[in-house]
């Protein structure tokens, strides 16, 4: 058996630390973990400060095109500058504050649902020894960051004064909590698996073939699975993404929390919904899509931070073709769908990962027997909470009049 | 199951996605500064007068100040001021014209009425869509001037009504000159016998067809 | 009434009315401009967290005088006008225009014209529905596809009647004792080439979201009318037929030559908000076959009435009613003539507003996102509503 090259000692795997090395190394030494910790925050900024960018406008585009009509294409070729045009949009318009608003909420909100976004950006695993934070429990860490959202939304809109920001608060409040257990829940088999908390450590637990092939990622395993669904409808929600978009609700609530906000409030609001939607596909990466490990052996000459970076952006592609698709639910229904489907599948699926767990070393026949167990306990609870979910609702037949 | 209607919706605007990239049946836009559609003939937008001549359209403008536009006109938006004097017209008659002849453009609701009530086909539809102007007022007001084009451009735009509407001036010019060459004959004998009237009214088949001068 | 502390106040923009009942509620002024009203309507709704207890629909902001008008101007020169009644279906309106003064006046139609009538009037209704049901999947959420790709059809219909009429909206087309200009076979041909494709677009339509498991809970059991109810308020149209009502005046009248054609006229057994969206979806489909029957059987003939003249139109005093069955229901003009060139009285029966009637019935007991779906699953126009 020849090792032609490590993957991990490729010039292109190691660019990154190289490239930080050079620079910090002018740095005196007991001044170098703060200048370590500075660049990583300014490369974070860069990177997905343009990951937004492009966001915006891949997003235009595919909406476009999947409405039959070719999006922004007036800036620039194929309208690659329509970015940069709406930010100096948005940057030089007025700040308007309503008179009656919390002017110091009214502020802090953007500032602060913001600033939680970028913070969760810390613990995640972007490559081989990519990571700024290397906590024990990142996990919990990104998700308590996360929760600060539920506090930012609502200080926009009570401070906002204005019934649809206040309709918009309650409902985001509500939206938000219910969606949280669920979110919570679907990772708790990865912990139980991997036997961490730590995101490095759990990207680690994924790496290594089986049969020689087939990457260990959690996803393709039954709980994983579920775990990957559940977590990924969950992060729609958390994100106020559509079909879960009620806070913002434009056909009910004029802009919901955002009604009040222009300018760089504005713009500090939708970057903080693109970086939170990409912090969480960023964290789905990381717990059931096997982080930064490539998909096939063969394919590994890839830098790990690419792999990282396709993952993410499929991801991404996934939450904006679900927009194109989808109405939106009602206050009631969204609730409904996560306290009496989400968190039950959730639960269930907990099971289902200890029984994965219980049943490691069954081999041979067995092996079949475990998959088919854990299939069967992720399924049935689906399609029979679907099937109490969906009650009453189906398609109709119609009669004609003579 | 649940998620089947999602999935089946996810399916459609996939091909959606790819369908736009290769089959112009699904990206329809047509980027309107650079790409224009033609306009069927039929399209109207708002009147413009028909003169006979590019040189000089004040002074063979079809209009004979009849004002029957004028009244049919449902937002009133014509105002029309008939001329004192005379003068020839394209065939060579005497008829008044107008001396003033405003349309409101900011008033008009390019409806056509005017058009089809015009029996001397002086007034037809513009396809002319690019009209905005950054003034409201007398930008929007337009005179004889403005409104006067020749009919050249109304073969242009309109190919198929603009023959059909020659051939008929044409036919009628002719009626006409033979009614006059009749007239004058009679007139001739009528010089020879005195005692018969000295010039028969027309018949009224048609009102527009002024008189022949007498 | 004292203001709740649970509510910000301090501005004229919250009320509080903590009176009779437990909890606080909130009066929304959903409109003039908002969203999703269809125009410049309001609607001053209580909410009870986000039921509606209270629903206020406040008219009027697009008053133009419209009958008023109709009686100071020429019996031709109110045609115009009926195209901005309803601004979606400009056909149809001319055309119950034109079929109330031609039995005012004693004139008759050839049947050529006819048939155009019929031609234009089917089309009339499927963009007009096509268009409903996108605005309707917006107001539901849907970010855009369903509207762009009933728009992208709708534009091809528009592109039809501007060929034949000269305008997109605005046609003018109909005139009394027939219509304006004659169809080329050119114009026709197109015509069968749309419809022949209309079925295959609507197939996608409706895999797109008709089984779509959220457009069904947003949808099923919402804002249900009944109907006897739905007959008490005047209710026609799709409306009326979603409500379990079999009733179709092409069916009831015959006018034109509808009784010549096959058709059938679907009914919805529950008369909730996607009964009253599929009854469209079907009603497209039996247009088509209109249209095929009316295409494949138009026959050659004069456009006009010989007895018909363009100016001067003095009918003999009476009165005369014309009605059709127009996309949003009952469409009717009501003439009283005193023998001068402008109408005594000039009444329209428009289907909007009498739709709108029961607005406020059908949202009671829901949520502020009902509302709105409510709203647009009437199919109102508002130029047709405060006219």
């Amino acid at each position: 058996m020849t090792a032609p090259i490590n993957p991990a000692d490729s010039l292109l795997e190691r660019a990154p630390q190289a490239l930080r090395d050079l620079v910090t190394s002018h740095f005196p030494q007991p001044w170098r973990w703060f200048a370590n910790g500075l660049l990583a925050d300014v490369a974070i900024l860069a990177v997905f400060g343009l990951l937004f960018a492009a966001l915006t406008l891949a997003e235009r585009k595919i909406l476009g095109r999947v409405q039959n009509r070719p999006g922004p294409n007036r800036t620039g070729p194929f309208g690659l500058l329509q970015p940069i045009a709406d930010g100096i949009k948005m940057l030089s318009k007025e700040d308007i504050v309503p008179r009656d608003a919390d002017h110091l909420l009214h502020f802090l909100a953007p500032v602060t649902l913001l600033a939680s976004a970028i913070m969760a950006f810390a613990v995640i695993p972007y490559g081989r020894n990519l990571v700024p934070v290397d906590l024990d429990a990142g996990v919990l860490y990104f998700f308590c960051v996360g929760a600060t959202t539920e506090l930012a939304v609502f200080m926009a809109g009570w401070s906002s004064h204005n019934k649809y920001s206040l309709l918009a608060a309650m409902r985001a409040l509500a939206q938000l909590i219910s969606y949280e257990l669920p979110l919570l829940l679907s990772w708790v088999p990865v912990v139980m698996i991997s036997g961490t908390l730590s995101t490095t450590g759990i990207v680690a637990a994924q790496s290594g073939w089986r049969w020689g092939w087939m990457p260990t990622w959690h996803v393709f395993t039954p709980w994983g699975l579920a775990g990957f669904i559940i977590f990924m409808v969950s992060a729609l929600a958390e994100s106020n993404r559509s079909p879960f978009d009620l806070p913002e609700a434009e056909s009910e609530l004029i802009a919901g929390h955002l009604t009040e906000y222009s300018g760089c409030k504005y713009v500090f609001f939708f970057m903080a919904e693109y970086f939170g939607m990409t912090a969480l596909s960023g964290m789905a990466v990381t717990l059931f899509l096997g982080g930064w490990h490539a998909p096939l052996p063969a394919l590994e000459f890839i830098p790990s931070y690419a792999w990282f970076g396709i993952k993410l952006i499929s991801l991404l592609m996934g939450f904006i073709w679900i927009r194109a698709t989808f109405p939106r639910l009602r206050m009631d229904q969204l609730t409904r769908f996560a306290w009496k489907f989400l968190v039950p599948l959730a639960l269930i699926n907990l099971a289902t990962a200890a029984f994965w767990s219980l049943s490691f070393g069954w081999s041979g026949p067995m092996l079949a027997a475990r998959c088919g167990v854990a299939l069967v306990l992720v399924i049935v609870p689906f399609v029979l909470l679907g099937r109490r979910l969906t009650a009453g609702l189906a398609p109709r037949s119609y009669a004609y009049a003579t | 199951m649940l998620g089947s209607g999602l999935l089946q919706g996810l399916g459609v605007t996939a091909k959606n996605l790819v369908g736009s990239f290769h089959d112009p049946k699904r990206l329809t836009t047509v980027e309107y500064p650079e790409q224009k559609t033609k306009l069927p003939e039929a399209y109207r937008n708002f009147p413009f007068l028909v003169s006979e001549s590019a040189e000089d359209p004040m002074g063979t403008l079809r209009c004979v100040a009849c004002q029957i536009c004028e009244k049919e006109c449902p937002p009133q938006c014509i105002f029309i001021e008939k001329s004192k004097d005379k003068k020839p017209d394209a065939t060579g008659k005497m008829q008044i014209y107008p001396a003033v002849f405003l349309i409101d453009s900011s008033v008009c609701m390019n409806c056509q009425i005017c058009v089809e009530v015009c029996p001397f086909d002086a007034i037809k539809m513009d396809h002319e869509y690019e009209i905005a102007t950054t003034e409201r007022f007398n930008a929007l007001l337009l005179d004889r001037e403005a409104l006067a084009k020749p009919n050249s451009y109304f073969h242009e735009i309109r190919p198929e009504e603009a023959a059909e509407v020659d051939g008929r001036l044409a036919a009628e010019r002719k009626a006409a000159e033979e009614k006059a060459k009749a007239a004058a004959l009679a007139k001739a004998s009528a010089a020879a016998k005195p005692a018969a009237p000295p010039s028969a009214v027309p018949p009224k088949a048609e009102p527009p067809k002024p008189s022949a001068s007498a | 009434m004292t203001p709740s502390p649970l509510v910000p106040t301090g501005g004229a923009t919250v009320r509080a009315v903590n009176d009779e009942f437990h909890g606080d509620l909130l009066e929304v002024s959903m409109g003039p401009h908002h969203p999703s009203t269809h125009g410049v309507f309001r609607m001053v709704v209580t909410l009870d967290g986000e039921r509606i207890t209270k629903l206020k629909p406040v008219l009027g902001y697009l008053h133009r005088n419209h009958e008023k008008i109709g009686e100071s101007t020429s019996y031709l020169g109110s045609m115009p006008y009926t195209d901005r009644l309803d601004y979606l279906n400009a056909m149809t309106n001319n055309w119950a225009y034109a079929l109330a003064v031609e039995r005012l006046g004693g004139l008759s139609v050839p049947e050529r014209a006819e048939y155009l009538r019929v031609i234009l009037a089917e089309l009339s209704r499927l963009q007009n529905h096509v268009c409903l049901a996108g605005f309707l999947l917006q107001d539901t959420g849907a970010s855009g596809t369903p509207l762009m790709y009933a728009f992208r059809e709708r534009e091809k219909i528009l592109d039809l009647f501007e060929a034949l009429s000269g305008s997109r909206m605005m046609c003018n087309f109909q005139r009394f004792g027939g219509c304006r200009t004659d169809a080329s076979p050119a114009w026709l041909a197109q015509v069968a080439a749309l419809v022949g494709g209309f079925g295959r677009f609507l197939d996608e339509f409706e895999e797109l979201i008709t089984g779509n498991e959220i457009l069904m809970a947003r949808t099923q059991g919402v804002g249900v009318l009944k109907g006897p109810a739905a007959v008490a308020a005047g209710i026609t149209g799709p409306m009326l037929r979603a409500a379990g009502v079999g009733y179709d005046i092409r069916k009831v009248d015959g006018y034109g030559l509808y009784p010549r054609f096959t058709f059938r006229v679907p009914i919805g057994a529950h008369g909730d908000t996607y009964d009253r969206y599929m009854i469209r979806i079907l009603e497209m489909r039996e247009s088509i076959g209109i249209l095929e029957q009316a295409l494949r059987d138009i026959p050659a003939g004069p456009i006009m009435d010989p007895k018909a003249k363009l100016r001067g139109f003095r009918p003999k005093p009476g009165e005369s009613y014309g009605r059709i069955e127009g996309p949003k229901g009952e469409i009717g003009f009501y003439l009283i003539s005193d023998g001068s060139a402008n109408p005594y009285r000039y009444r329209v029966r428009p289907p909007s507003f009498v739709n709108l009637t029961v607005l406020e019935d059908l949202c009671l007991g829901h949520t502020i996102a009902d509302s709105v779906v409510i709203l647009g699953s009437i199919d109102i126009v508002l130029g047709e509503v405060d006219r």
